[in-house]
């Protein structure tokens, strides 16, 4: 009964059942850093997943460099 | 959840906005709001000659991309830094940019700081007090200055950057927390280029949220690269954002409020403007004709020529 997330090199389970949104929060990540994909598609906060499903974790957050971030290579 | 627009199956639920969007619907609403962003701040016009400043990341190349679907005549600018470490950092986001490039047929400027001035940044940040250990900081007066260098070169009419509004919030955060009121006064979507040798800098994407870019990037399928700059692990600039995460989680919109307020604010002339630091560049650069503050060569061209 459980779900695989994917956080680059990271993988983690959890219980089905539960939404994007609380599944982020059980594995301690904040729900606005990360977005959640199931083969390629984009899942919304509220969306339920699956027993046996792989989901793909894409952290949003970058930065580093200040006032000026463009350029940044 | 489903899109407000059609009521198909949303692919990203705004809470700030308390609006959810299909595929279709989201990619025309940023679109729609860019264009809006630009109107609203009277950042350029169809006339004018952009350069965009790319990392390979995903609000650069997202910033290019959207530009370019509006119709702007839009060019990229790619800064070779020369960061390596172990993970071909820089190598990987210029090939990423330079493909991005080919693929929509738009022109990419490469600068290679090793090439052009004999020393990558870390190379030059080992050399100086000011970057022992960190190059931030200098990589951030390189890029400066060389962005402003090939925009006035090139003849373009402004110079557009592909900060998102957590950035602007994490900056904002960071200058209220240690109240630095030079900076305050100069945050804006629009940098005016309002002493001799500079252009004028524009922020098209700074009422974005950076999840909502992400987001773009993959929708339009733009390969971006994930990874982030190995010297940026442990910067304020994530920790910052990271708290403004938080309060976003328990109220949403804190953080477009946070900003939003702040630019009304300025706008009200909260802030002096003889705090703005650029009321000291009062000098230019023999070397480059830059502004400066002090007499004499600026900062960059005294960092470079130190080296020889």
């Amino acid at each position: 009964m459980s779900v695989k997330l994917v956080l680059r090199n990271q993988e983690f389970e959890v219980r089905a059942g539960m939404t994007v949104r609380d599944t982020l929060k059980k594995l301690d990540l904040q729900p606005e850093a990360y977005l959640a994909t199931r083969d390629g598609d984009l899942l919304t906060d509220d969306e339920i997943l699956h027993e046996g499903e792989t989901i793909k974790l894409v952290p949003v957050i970058s930065g580093g460099a200040g006032n000026e971030k463009a350029g940044r290579s | 959840m489903k899109c407000r627009k059609c009521g198909a199956k949303a692919v990203i639920n705004m809470r700030q906005h308390k609006l959810a969007l299909c595929k279709e619907h989201y990619l025309d609403w940023i679109l729609e709001q860019t264009q809006r962003f630009i109107k609203k701040y009277k950042m350029f016009t169809p006339q004018e000659r952009i350069l965009v400043a790319v990392s390979g990341g995903k609000d650069s190349l997202s910033l290019w991309d959207i530009l370019w679907r509006l119709g702007y005549q839009a060019d990229g600018l790619y800064i070779g830094l020369g960061i390596d470490e172990g993970i071909g950092y820089s190598a990987e986001s210029q090939r990423l940019s330079e493909q991005f490039a080919a693929q929509r047929g738009l022109r990419l400027h490469i600068v290679d700081v090793d090439q052009q001035y004999g020393e990558t940044i870390p190379e030059m940040a080992d050399r100086t007090t000011r970057g022992r250990g960190k190059p931030c900081a200098v990589c951030g007066m390189a890029k400066r200055h060389i962005m402003n260098r090939v925009a006035r070169e090139g003849g373009y009419d402004v110079l557009a950057t592909g900060h998102n509004l957590d950035d602007e919030a994490a900056v904002l955060f960071g200058n209220t927390l240690n109240w630095i009121p030079g900076y305050l006064v100069r945050q804006s979507p629009v940098l005016e280029a309002n002493r001799p040798g500079l252009v004028r800098k524009v922020k098209p994407l700074c009422r974005f949220y950076e999840r909502e870019m992400a987001a773009y990037a993959l929708l339009r399928g733009i390969k971006y690269i994930y990874e982030e700059c190995p010297h940026s692990v442990g910067s304020k600039s994530l920790y910052y954002k990271e708290i403004l995460n938080r309060l976003e989680e328990d109220r949403p919109g804190a953080k477009l409020s946070f900003y939003l307020r702040f630019l009304q604010a300025r706008e009200e002339g909260l802030f002096a403007p003889q705090a703005d630091p650029q009321v000291e560049l009062l000098h230019t650069c023999p070397s480059c004709g830059q502004p400066t503050t002090a007499p004499g060569e600026c900062a960059f061209c005294r960092l470079v020529k130190s080296a020889s």
